[in-house]
């Protein structure tokens, strides 16, 4: 689905990604993860066509992102910012209705399958009460539901999320990654997520990709990445890693 | 369920094709449309009936019966019989042309600043703020100065081409001096703008000097006025009104993505970059062309869109073509007062009506909705 070869990407004069390549296959569920200024936002800003790179390849499904046409890069790749602030006072419906953007012609106004599509991304989201809201007046967390909704409505087979859930409280992120795990398991939905939250990370991504300084420390199946040392190596934190035993998983307790 | 949602590896290939066909027939569309249509068409009867009212009034005592036959007289040349020449000549091009004139400029004015409020995120912009009118005359004068203002190509007078230009080079001189850290900041801009305008003011006062016959009086090209305007005016506004709205009505839809931050309309599938310098150029087009035949008028294109932003809400299908409507309107009442406020038929320069009735409305701006703007 994605392929990176030797990227390297940044800003005039400083490089935030020096030279990283890996690949991504359909169906995968990767977190990103990795200290401030690592590179993780740097990354998918770069995969999603938003800045350009210094040198290296990015290829999405075949094809070079930066010879994809806008809207067709939108068909490929959904993404949830960081934080998203609109000026305007426009209803969340409407905001989710964006979504479909990319697979509009000019002249339409919206149809029966666009309707359909925007109320299922609603309802997975759980943002239906919403609808009517408008965008300005509602919760950091509420505002990040909606964005979801507007990804899950452009109908991409990758989506890119960048701390898309930071604002929520734990009910609503677990919410929201069951449902992608969900999509990401029956409909082979590929999902790349920055998170902070190594522990929800070790919950529901089956691969992790270690940022640091711009390289990749590791990149490899969640159980092989969560160990001690290399968690110690990317975050230079005393950190000790349990198995619990009733959900089968990995969690980490960093030491004071 | 869920996989009606998303197949979507090589759905939307077949959704498209199933969309185009399907894009009228929702009957919730439909009704949306007549609903609307009603609204649009009672718009045009009030800023008809406007027109009627206004051109009634002026020093010269017309009666509305003799204007509404000479308005007629087109369809039914027969009605006209018996009228005073000057009568009919002060009604159909004089205020008429005046009247259409108003109403163009207005419009014209009020879409320009919902374009650059949409685009530049930016509630305090439009042209007058953002210095691109005062650009737009400075460019008019010189050209008049250098005596091509009379200047045709293709059958449309240049002068407009002239204001473009100036329009052009005083935004590109905003944007560089109102860039802080390589980010565009609300109030930077607009303090940019009034610097800008404020010293191509003075040219303009220099280049009047320089020629106190050919270029118009400081006055006009500073405060704005409308007359002395004739249908000759008028149709020198049109094509290009036409160019630039059409424009600006085509990328609607990308405006309301635009106002979501560069970042996510990029990544919504919308051509950032190229789209916003298509709609500031017919943004600054639309507002050149009106300053060509007007002069600066301030504050229209600042207060309607938000006026009809609150009325409407911000999608800008909806917003753009009631922005103009309600731009033509407002500029039209603005022009009435202008010239029939003082007595013995002096008058005041239009864009001294609208900076009084806009002036408090910036304050406004400022002072309550701080956080809006984000200062």
């Amino acid at each position: 689905m994605i392929r990176v070869e030797d990227l390297w990407c940044g800003y005039p004069g400083r490089s935030v990604l020096k030279g990283i390549s890996f690949q991504v296959e359909r169906g995968e569920f990767i977190g990103l993860l990795g200290p401030n200024g690592s590179g993780k936002t740097t990354l998918l800003l770069t995969l999603s066509g938003v800045i350009p790179f210094q040198s290296g390849q990015v290829e999405v499904m075949q094809q070079p992102i930066l010879q994809l046409r806008h809207k067709d890069r939108a068909r490929r790749m959904a993404v949830v910012g960081q934080e998203s602030t609109v000026r305007f006072p426009f209803e969340c419906e409407e905001v989710v209705r964006m979504g479909r953007y990319p697979h509009q012609n000019r002249w339409q106004l919206g149809n029966a399958i666009d309707a359909k599509i925007v109320k299922k991304a609603m309802h997975l989201t759980d943002t239906e009460a919403l609808s009517d809201r408008l965008i300005t007046a509602i919760s950091g967390g509420e505002r990040q539901r909606v964005s979801m909704a507007k990804a899950l409505a452009q109908e991409t087979p990758i989506l890119l999320l960048d701390e898309a859930t930071s604002a929520m409280d734990i009910h609503r992120k677990l919410q929201v990654f069951r449902v992608l795990n969900t999509l990401n398991r029956d409909e082979g939905l590929t999902v790349i997520s920055v998170l902070h939250d190594i522990n929800l990370a070790a919950l529901f991504c089956r691969r992790l990709l270690l940022l640091k300084e711009g390289l990749i420390l590791a990149d490899d199946q969640t159980e092989k990445v969560m160990t001690s040392e290399t968690l110690k190596r990317v975050y230079d934190a005393e950190v000790l890693v349990h198995e619990v035993a009733e959900t089968g998983k990995r969690q980490v307790v960093f030491l004071p | 369920m869920k996989s009606e949602i998303r197949n979507a590896g090589n759905r939307w290939r077949a959704d498209r094709t199933a969309q185009k066909s399907h894009w009228l027939s929702v009957s919730n569309f439909r009704l949306c449309c007549t609903v609307g249509f009603f609204y649009w068409l009672a718009a045009l009867v009030v800023i008809g009936l406007t027109a009627f009212l206004t051109s009634g009034i002026g020093s010269f005592e017309t009666p509305y019966r003799i204007i509404w036959r000479l308005w007629l007289s087109p369809f039914h040349p027969s009605w006209a019989e018996g009228i005073d020449e000057t009568v009919r000549y002060i009604v159909i091009n004089v205020r008429l042309a005046r009247i259409c004139l108003a109403l163009t400029v207005g419009g014209a004015l009020a879409l320009a600043g919902a374009v650059y409020q949409g685009v530049l995120l930016n509630p305090l912009a439009d042209p007058f703020t953002l210095g691109v009118s005062t650009g737009a005359a400075f460019g008019a004068s010189l050209y008049i100065l250098f005596g091509w203002g009379g200047g045709h190509l293709l059958g449309m007078s240049t002068l407009p081409i002239a204001a473009f230009v100036g329009a052009l080079a005083a935004l590109y001189l905003v944007y560089l001096l109102g860039r802080v850290d390589g980010r565009i900041h609300t109030t930077t801009l607009v303090l940019a703008g009034i610097i800008v305008s404020t010293f191509l003011s003075a040219w303009i006062g220099v280049l009047k000097s320089l020629n106190e016959d050919s270029v118009s009086t400081i006055v006009f090209w500073v405060m704005g006025s409308l007359s002395g305007k004739s249908w000759g005016h008028v149709l020198l506004v049109l094509p290009y009104l036409a160019a630039g709205g059409t424009m600006i009505i085509y990328y609607a839809r990308e405006l309301d993505l635009l106002t979501l931050g560069d970042v996510q309309a990029q990544q919504l599938g919308v051509n950032v970059q190229q789209i916003r310098f298509r709609l500031m150029l017919a943004a600054s087009l639309v507002t050149a062309v009106a300053v060509a035949v007007s002069g600066v008028i301030g504050f229209v294109g600042l207060v309607v869109p938000h006026l009809v932003r609150l009325a409407l809400g911000p999608h800008h299908r909806r917003l753009l073509p009631a922005v103009f409507l309600v731009g033509a309107l407002l500029l039209l009442l603005s022009d009435t007062l202008a010239r029939s406020f003082l007595p013995n038929g002096q008058e005041l320069p239009v864009g001294v009506v609208t900076a009084i009735l806009g002036g408090p409305f910036f304050c406004y701006l400022m002072l309550h909705r701080k956080k809006y703007l984000q200062l």
